[in-house]
């Protein structure tokens, strides 16, 4: 089991800067988050577009707002516990237990929720009898390629997910590649690529179709796709591959025992606690009267939960505010010279 | 005030008065019209804000921007006339749209 001062749930920006806060009052943190990357909805939804509100940052990318806090954070070691979803939270004595998906255990007094709107996952068919297939023949992502060899796969979207994994199994595997619209929004030179394929009759490509069923008993055996015409087709498949992006969802958050209003958690304003004590929910997860989804006020909002934090970490010290331009503790912490 | 109503999966009519200059998507969140998630806040990078628009409707909106089609291939059940509301500005000419919301958003 890991123990820690306090385990952050969540790695977007509101996440690393309050780990930023706890490491600079001498608190040690995790941070676990869903993502297999850091950055959260700025990376995953927005690394290009510019963010104008950023105080004394006129104008910023997603990604570079991430670089530049995970560039903050180097002086401290911090884990990252990435690809990892917290699915149980229970309290034991003074603490919670902090189980993740993957197995993953910690022991910590204070547990700080900065997860947005939820973890991201994937979207997945909304077709019926879908779940009996998933992980087995319907897939959302692919770990091994080489169980396509041979095989006749439907891979579903229009994105670069979509276009590249068709171009890849296209060598190995019959590919069909199936698109609501004509438009790919995939670079261009990936679709260029695609279309000269299915030209030379490498990739089957069906555009304007959806899914509208799948069949088969122990195995999938085919899909019926439909188009706007109202044309059907039935088309064999061993597998099915979706690549529609990824959904915010709540998840297991749901089940802590939390007070929640619609998808947020209600916490105070002067610790951003939680109903429970010593968990604290923080950034555009969080509500109160005001509140405000900026990312600026989920800075404002981790810096105060760091502190309340302290009291349950190091029950027996008092915590002292102190500025980093003068103070030779935070100094030594950052690891720069005092004057 | 322009009306907008919005059809709900089950069959509801909410018949709600929007500001001009608010968008579909805000006048839903704004009167607690139920099925609009709208995740992103507007910043059409979600796909959480998806409707239906009447046919007679449709093609009355100003066009959809290449991204916000982007956005609708990640939609739920998305159809010919599916639009992101947060991307329909609320204004005089439509005074009586319509739009559904699909079952569900994600």
């Amino acid at each position: 089991m890991n123990k820690t001062d306090a385990l952050i749930i969540g790695a977007g920006p509101t996440g690393l800067f309050t780990a930023h806060q706890l490491k600079l009052i001498g608190l040690d943190c995790v941070i676990v988050d869903n993502l297999d990357k850091i950055g959260g909805q700025c990376i995953e939804l927005y690394p290009d577009k510019p963010i104008y509100d950023i105080p004394a940052l006129p104008e910023c990318t997603g990604e570079e707002l991430t670089n530049n806090l995970i560039n903050q954070l180097k002086p401290f070691d911090i884990k990252f516990h990435l690809s990892e979803r917290v699915d149980e939270v229970k309290k034991e004595n003074e603490n919670w237990i902090v189980k993740t998906n993957g197995g993953k255990v910690f022991l910590t007094p204070n547990v700080i929720i900065a997860g947005g709107v939820g973890s991201f996952e994937p979207r997945k068919f909304s077709v019926k009898d879908c779940e009996k297939f998933e992980n087995k023949s319907i897939l959302y992502s692919i770990k091994d390629k080489k169980i396509f060899d041979g095989k006749k796969v439907s891979i579903f979207g229009g994105g670069d997910s979509a276009l590249d994994w068709a171009l890849e199994l296209s060598k190995t595997s019959k590919v069909n590649l199936i698109h609501r619209r004509d438009d790919f929004r995939g670079a261009q030179a990936t679709v260029d690529k695609v279309r000269q394929l299915a030209k030379q009759g490498k990739i089957n490509l069906f555009t304007k179709f959806q899914m509208i069923a799948i069949k088969g008993e122990n195995n999938l055996e085919s899909i019926d796709i439909k188009n706007d015409d109202k044309e059907v087709k039935n088309i064999k498949t061993d597998f099915a591959l979706g690549f529609f992006g990824l959904i915010m969802q709540l998840g297991p958050i749901a089940n802590w025992g939390l007070n929640i209003d619609k998808k947020t958690i209600e916490v105070d304003t002067e610790k951003f606690e939680t109903n429970q004590k010593g968990i604290y929910a923080v950034g555009d997860i969080c509500t109160y009267p005001g509140k405000l989804k900026l990312i600026l006020s989920g800075f404002h909002e981790g810096a105060l939960a760091a502190r309340a934090c302290f009291k349950l970490a190091r029950p027996n010290e008092k915590y002292r505010f102190e500025f980093t331009t003068s103070s030779k503790t935070i100094k030594d912490r950052l690891g720069v010279k005092s004057d | 005030m322009p009306k907008i109503t919005y059809i709900t999966h089950d069959n509801n009519n909410h018949e709600i008065e929007v500001q001009n200059g608010l968008t579909v998507m805000e006048g839903a969140i704004q009167n607690d019209v139920p099925g609009i998630d709208a995740d992103c806040g507007g910043g059409m990078a979600c796909a959480t804000c998806h409707v239906y628009v009447k046919d007679e409707w449709f093609n009355r909106l100003p066009k959809k921007e290449d991204g916000e089609e982007d956005m609708l291939d990640m939609a739920f059940e998305p159809k010919k006339n599916s639009r992101l509301s947060c991307q329909i500005v609320v204004s005089d000419e439509l005074d009586g749209l319509t739009v559904s919301i699909p079952s569900k958003q994600s």
